[in-house]
This record gives C-alpha cells, structure tokens and sequence, in this order.
C-alpha cells in the first residue's frame, strides 16, 4: 500500500469531498471557474484568432455582430468583433489570461506578505506587532484600489517611458498586492496568537528551538486553513481591482488586453448599438469573480467547524 | 545538602506586571499593579523522587513549573539542577543546552500539547534531531520504536496523526517525547486532570513505572489530593504563591499542620466512605 | 417515595451520518423518584450529557429521539411543540450547566436575571418577584445586597451559586445538573454540592446530577446509573452500589478512582485497559467485553440487558 494511494482514498473518503458533492452551487462554480481556466492556460489551441497579431486583422470585419456573417467579407464570429475587426471570443480567451495571471500572482504575493508580517506580528508580539498591525490599520483606512492606484502611479512616474507599457503588468501586479495583504497578515496574526501558546508550541521552546524555525515548522501549518479561505476570496477581489484599473486606464494596455481593458474599450460602443463588446466581456468577468466568490464561501463554511 | 538533593528551589520568586497600558495610566491617573504569583518559594528534592506541588486555581503551582523548566524566567531566586542554574545568563549556549536536555514537561492537555499536522514519528524525532542524539535515519528510527515501546504505544503508530489517537493515547506519546531526550528530571503540570478515571490511572501507573526504570525525578503539579496521595514522596501545599506547608506524604495527609491543608483534604470527595473495600 | 417524577422508557437517540447512523443513547430506561438525587456517572462519551439534553428537549440537529417515551409527573414530554416544551424548560425542569457564563446572561445584573425568570414563569407581580429573588439569593448564601451586581463580579463558585438560585427560582419539580462543580477547585465544589443538595432535600427537588466523578456521586446522590457506551451498565442504589459494585466496569471505576483517605507511593492503581469505544465502532454484543477482564466467549456476540436486579452484564445472568 504505497503513501499515495492512501492520500487517494483518504480524499475521496473525506467530508471535504462530501460536503463539496453536497453543494450544487458550489460544484456548478467550480466547473465555471476550472473552465475559465483551462480556457486561459490554452488560450493559443483554444481561440480560432490571435487577436495581438495586428497582420490578421481586417478592419472590414470591424462590428461584425455575433452569429452574423459580415456584410463585406462574409465571416462569421461567435460573439462578434469590436471596430478593429478583432474577434471578440479570441480577445476574451486571452483576456483572461491576463486577468487570471495578473489576478493569480497578485494574490500569492499578498499572501506571501501578509502571512509573513502577520505570524511575525503574531509571535513577536510587542513593538513589532504594534509597528505591522497600525500600518495595516492606515492601509486599510483607504479604498485599496486608491492604494494600487497611488503604487501604479508613483511606479509609472518613476519609470523611464519606453519601459512603461513593458512593466506595466508586473507593476500593475505588485500594486494590487500590496494593497491586499492586510486580510491575511490580520488572520495570521489572530491565529499565531492562539496557537503560540499551546502547549506544542512550549514543548518545542522547551528543547531549543529558535523563534524562526517555531513559526514556520509549528506555527504556519497551523494557520494555513484561513489562508486558504482568504486567498481563494482575494482573488476575485483581485481579478476585480485588476478589471477596475484597466477600465481606469491605468492597468493592463491595450496591447495586452485584459478583460478590464476590453470592458473599457466596449464601453465606447454601447450608445451605438454595439452592445456585444462590451456585454460578452463584462459578462465573462461576472462569471468568474462570482464563481470564485462562492468557491471562496463554501471554503469558509466548511474549513470552519464552529458553522456546521 | 548541596549533593544529596537534586533539584534545588531558592526563594524563588515572579511578579507579574498586570498594569493597564501607559496611556490609560496617564490619563485615569492609575498606579501600576503587580501580581506575586509565586512568593519566596524554597524547596528541594531528592533524585529518583517524586515532589509534589498541591493547589487551587491562582496558586501559583504552574507559575513555579514554567520557571522550572525555563519557559519563564525568575524574579528573583534561583532553580539549582543537579548544581546547575538553568536562568544563569552567564552560560554558554553549549552549556545551556546541555541543561535543557536533561529537563522535560510533560503537559496538562492531550490535545494541544502534540502539534496536529504532524506524524508522531516526527513529533518524538524532533528533540533527537535538535539535541543531535541519534546519527543517520536509522538510529533515529530504532529509537522513536524504543520510546514507543516504552510508553506501551505500538511501533506503527509512528505513521499515525495524533488526532487518531485518545486522550490517553495522546498523552503516552507525549510522555514519550519528554523521553526522547533521556532527561533526568521531568516536570509533570496536571498531566491526568484532563483524562477520565480508568485512564488516568494507566497514565499514573506508567509515570511510575518509568520513574523506577529511570531513576527519574518529578516534580508532580496538581490540585487532586488523591492522585498526590499515591504520587508523591513529598508534598508541599501552595497558597497564593506562598508555600504554606511542606512534608512526607504519609504525615502530611495523616497530620497536616495548617488549616488550608486540613480543608483541602477534608473537601476531597470520598469514595470509599461507603465501604471498607472495594477490590 | 411515591411515584416518579420522571420516567424515561426505552430512550433511543440517533443521529444521522454519511456512514449510516451514530446511536449515542440506546434504549435507556430509568425513573427519577421526586426528591432524590440520581447521579450519572460515566467517562467522556458514555452518553450522560446526551441523555440530559434529551429530557429537556435540546438534542442538537440532526440528532432526534428516534424511539422511547420521557414522562413528566405522567405527561409525556418527548413530542411537545416549541411552545409546549419551552413551558417546562426553566418552569418545571432547570439545567445547571458545568460553566455558569452559558447561563447567566454577561451584560445584565443577576437581580434583573432572576427577577425575570421569575415573572416569566411563575404568576406573580413585580414586587413580589423581586422580594422572591432576594430570598432566593439569601438561600445560596449571596448577600442579597449584590442584587445588582453583574457576573464578572463574582468568583466561579459564587457564579454558580447564583445558577443553582436561578434555577431553583421557578420552583421546578427537576434540575438537571450537567458537570456542576467541574470547573471549580476541590474546596469550593464541596460547598457548590452540599447547597444543591440542601436546598433540593428543603424543596423537594429532585435532581439528575451528571458527572464523570466517582467521588462526587459518593457524597451527592441517593441512586447512581453507571452508563458506557450510551447503554446503562448499573443502577442501584449509590450506598450498595459503592459497597457491592457487580459490573465490572462499576468496579473497575470505582477500583481506578484514586483516593484520599488511603494508598502510598508503592500503590499501583487499578486500571482498566484500553478506552471507551468510539461511537462510530461501537463493539458487538456487550460493547465494554474487549476491555473486560472476565470477559466470556458469549459477550462478543450477544448484548446484555438490563436486569431486575440493576446490572447489565452476562456474569450475572441466570442459567
């Protein structure tokens, strides 16, 4: 019997999988989401046109609506084209792309951060809690797409021009980061508090073990459940934040389009009647930030016995 | 004196500083307040024995357990172990560790005290890694068995969480990890109060098996006369941080000298009160 | 003793589970004669709170009494409304629970708390209720001058004191006790047990008292039920069935408790191998025979019944 077939079937035996198959809402999100993904990671095998190829596109096909052929060449789009031409199902696949990466990696840094700060300010206690937790107070007194705004901004004003568009992903990333860590440092902190003086945590002070090797060999494993049920809810914020900043015109650029860059772009077409480039997008988003949203929920609900 | 007891406790003393923060003082204009939670505490015990430190909530007897093995630090006086203080700044780290391998706590709770995400294996090879006892995986394997064993665990139970396991269970593996480090001086903090009866006495009855293969030295916390009573060589009563008397077991339970002492054991449950013998 | 006050035939409680069903309590039959005070003792597990939550109608949910019938003063009292059932709650059957904070409410003195369980349940005015809480107070030996202190104020063992007058306040027929003293110290649990059991023999209460404590069932009760595994074991009278305890469980308890008045450092105590079963793999046939010394082929396979004589256990089974 090797190690991994019994983590197989402890799973599958578990009350996690059973509460999960219990819950139609959360198995219909869960599919959403999954879908959404694959659809990202595959987005060159998936999308019938790479909408960056500027070489492919023929402004003749510009506001074709979907399921029409177009009136001069005749080509059909699913979910129709914008005024380049772009097919808008392509532009959404690889859109959400970059909403999920962006989304994705802006969350672990978050995490990263505040799981850090937090078992720090946790442990530690005294000053250096004092010093971690008021900042996260400040922070937390300002809307943090205001924070992301302010990072974005100071990151652009300091960067030389021709790199801006290059970084812009990477700072637009960093910048919805670092307004999300406050969450997790908050609940790391709480956790660490109780769990540092449990009598386990004493028994390893007792044989010398250092502060270090404490938090992160006893304590971190012991904090990472609420982690989980933060992460998985920070992402939709992210993706959101994501999609508020490109909408703004201060995130992802155009040469990139993320699916808050396409709303923006669509939303310059719905007083004219094409009202599919901005619908298909913001409809998409929707999908996956209320999908994750409930995965995020259920999560909460059923890691925290004190609900059931 | 200084050879023949083991465990010397020197009027030991801690303050706990229960004042509101500085700015809530400043502004109320309130003083500063301090709880004594163990007040010139002075005792001794022989090696290979049992001391007992008997009372109610408040009494200070964890206080003076936590300072014994070093997980708070003293006031004022000194714990003296085998001759060696363990709250000397002055020692090297060597020297140190040297000390805090031969000190070992077994806990009150069989559930907190064993770290739920990991394998007992590794929760008994922790101390021989830190205290670097055993050389290679295998050695390190051979004796997590032996400590298994000792404490009447199986070896396969190495593999297992400790959420697989009694309250019972929970607490041998944790008497085997205070094992682990081959200490000759163990500190005991109510290590049965949370266990039932049929339990506890296997608890009880493994502690002083171990303490007659060993040659182990206790000092035994606890606020249940009865269990002392079949525990303990010697016995000293606290009363808010004060020991208010200190003798042999037998004397003490037979003739104790101060009233506290003599309401104790006169509101100690009796079961027994309705027959003569029962086994 | 006249008739029961309460009559408990056949309790069987269930709770669902994915893997089939848990049963906690399984076909428990006793009465509680008015006045007296009946200990249940048993480890953690055995089904001694369960049995009290499900006398006063408060078995959590999904649980629910699957089969049996509870008789008040002979009104059944197992299929009562919400209504209904809250009537007896605090009227005529009180909990004392092990922490006093989960009955008295933090943020209101405990005058106003009696006063108000008083108005609620019993037919009086105002005034009256609250010179009735004064003498209720007095009873367990609070200065009725505290009438408006809040609970922080008192120490734990105060606390309770103010629990038992709560409950006592609406003159029930019953209090069941949950672990009364287990949270307090030695000397203040003695003085906690001797008032519930004075003013229960001055009113004429009776009282269940659940506790896992072999020595507080000595010198609290009049008849004792020995539970393990959700089934009785052993009821008898307390006196008798300390001195002459048949199941081997009882006296495996009682041989593993240690005490006070004797034994020395060279005392092996008694133990009793092995631990109480987990519900989900409850033993077939008598569910203690793997932990029982005296254990015979027959008591895997076939589960004894409660007898006439008080004892559940094959050794004493005729023929």
């Amino acid at each position: 019997m090797s190690a991994e077939k019994t983590l197989i079937r402890r799973f599958r035996e578990s009350d996690f999988l059973y509460d999960f198959k219990r819950s139609p809402v959360t198995v219909v999100s869960f599919v959403i989401v999954m879908f959404l993904i694959l659809l990202a990671v595959f987005a060159d095998l998936v999308a019938p046109t790479n909408p960056f190829d500027a070489g492919s596109l023929n402004l003749m096909n510009g506001f074709t609506p979907p399921m029409e052929p177009n009136a001069f060449t005749g080509e059909t789009f699913v979910l129709g084209t914008d005024d380049q031409g772009r097919d808008l199902f392509s532009a959404i696949i690889f859109g959400l792309r970059v909403s999920l990466f962006v989304g994705l990696t802006a969350v672990i840094l978050a995490m990263v951060l505040g799981v850090s700060l937090g078992l720090l300010a946790g442990y530690r206690g005294g000053w250096v809690d004092a010093v971690i937790m008021r900042t996260a107070d400040i922070q937390v007194t300002f809307p943090s797409i205001l924070i992301a705004m302010l990072i974005f901004g100071i990151a652009r004003g300091l960067l030389p021009p021709h790199l801006r568009d290059e970084v812009a992903i990477t700072v637009l990333i960093i910048a919805i980061g670092l307004s999300e860590w406050v969450p997790f440092a908050r609940t790391v902190r709480g956790t660490t508090m109780v769990e540092k003086e449990k009598e386990y945590v004493q028994a390893a002070r007792l044989i010398g073990l250092g502060s270090g090797q404490i938090m992160v060999r006893h304590i971190l494993p012991n904090v990472l459940s609420p982690v989980l049920v933060i992460a998985t809810i920070t992402l939709a914020l992210a993706i959101i934040a994501e999609a508020t900043l490109s909408f703004l015109g201060v995130g992802a650029p155009p040469t990139e389009p993320s699916l808050g860059t396409l709303i923006r772009i669509g939303q310059d077409f719905l007083f004219s009647g094409e009202w599919w480039i901005l619908l298909f997008p913001a409809f998409t988003l929707l999908a996956l930030a209320l999908s994750v949203n409930l995965l995020g929920d259920w999560l909460r609900d059923t890691l925290n016995p004190r609900l059931k | 004196m200084l050879m023949v007891d083991f465990i010397h406790v020197e009027q030991l003393h801690r303050r706990f500083d229960l004042s509101e923060p500085w700015l809530a003082r400043m502004i109320y204009g309130r003083p500063k307040r301090f709880l004594d939670a163990v007040d010139n505490v002075s005792f001794t015990i022989e090696r290979g024995k049992t001391y007992a430190l008997v009372g109610e909530s408040g009494s200070g007897k964890s206080t003076i357990a936590r300072i014994a093995v070093g997980l708070l630090g003293p006031s004022s006086g000194r714990i003296l172990i085998d001759g060696h203080n363990l709250h000397d700044r002055s020692l090297s780290e060597a020297e140190h560790r040297r000390i805090r391998q031969r000190l070992q706590m077994i806990f009150q709770s069989p559930y907190a005290s064993l770290n739920p995400r990991w394998r007992v294996g590794n929760i008994l090879a922790e101390p021989l890694r830190t205290f670097s006892l055993v050389d290679g995986r295998q050695a390190e394997q051979h004796r997590v068995q032996e400590l298994l064993e000792q404490v009447g665990l199986s070896v396969s139970d190495a593999r297992r969480f400790p959420h697989e396991f009694s309250g019972g269970q929970r607490q041998r593996i944790s008497i085997a990890r205070a094992l682990a480090s081959r200490p000759d001086f163990i500190v005991c903090d109510e290590p049965t109060s949370a266990l039932d009866v049929s339990v506890q006495a296997q608890v009880l009855n493994l502690l002083k098996e171990l303490q007659r293969d060993l040659g182990l030295t206790f000092l035994f916390i606890t606020h249940d006369l009865a269990v002392v009573r079949v525990m303990a060589h010697r016995i000293g009563v606290l009363k808010a941080g004060k020991l208010i008397e200190e003798q042999a077991t037998a004397e003490l339970i037979a003739s104790p000298q101060s009233e506290y002492t003599r309401m104790l054991i006169r509101s100690a449950p009796r079961i027994r009160k309705h027959s003569d013998d029962v086994r | 003793m006249t008739d029961p006050i309460l009559s408990v035939r056949n309790l069987r409680v269930v709770f669902p589970h994915r893997h089939g069903e848990l049963v906690p309590i399984d076909d428990i039959s006793f009465d509680v004669k008015k006045g007296e005070i009946i200990g249940f003792v048993g480890e953690s597990g055995a089904g001694k709170s369960m049995t009290g939550a499900a006398i006063i109608g408060l078995i959590d949910p999904p649980g629910y009494i699957e089969r049996g019938e509870i008789w008040l003063d002979n009104e059944r009292i197992d299929q009562l409304d919400v209504r209904a059932a809250n009537r007896i709650r605090g009227r005529r059957i009180s909990m004392v629970f092990q922490d006093p904070l989960t009955s008295l409410n933090p943020l209101r003195t405990i005058g106003d708390q009696l006063v108000e369980t008083i108005l609620t349940h019993l037919p009086v005015n105002a005034n009256e209720a609250k010179r009735k809480a004064m003498a209720g107070l007095e009873e367990v030996d609070i200065d009725p001058g505290r009438f408006n202190a809040y609970p922080h104020e008192f120490s734990g063992g105060m606390r309770q004191r103010v629990v038992i007058a709560l409950a006592l306040s609406a003159g029930p027929e019953l209090i069941i006790a949950d672990e009364p003293t287990t949270a307090l110290d030695v000397s203040v649990q003695a003085q906690v047990l001797d008032l519930l059991k004075k003013l229960c023999r001055e009113h004429g209460t009776s009282v269940i008292l659940i506790t896992h404590d072999m020595g507080v069932i000595a010198e609290t009760t009049d008849r004792v039920a020995v539970l393990y595994a959700g089934r009785l074991a052993e009821v008898g009278n307390t006196h008798e069935l300390l001195r002459r305890p048949q199941h081997p469980y009882t006296r495996g308890l009682i041989a593993s408790t240690p005490a006070v008045e004797y034994g020395d450092i060279s005392t092996e105590l008694f133990q009793i191998s092995g631990t109480m079963p987990r519900l989900d793999a409850l033993p077939s046939g008598c569910a203690f025979h793997p932990r029982c010394e005296q254990a015979l082929d027959y008591c895997a396979s076939h589960r004894p019944e409660l007898q006439q004589d008080g004892v559940a256990c094959w050794l004493y089974a005729d023929g």
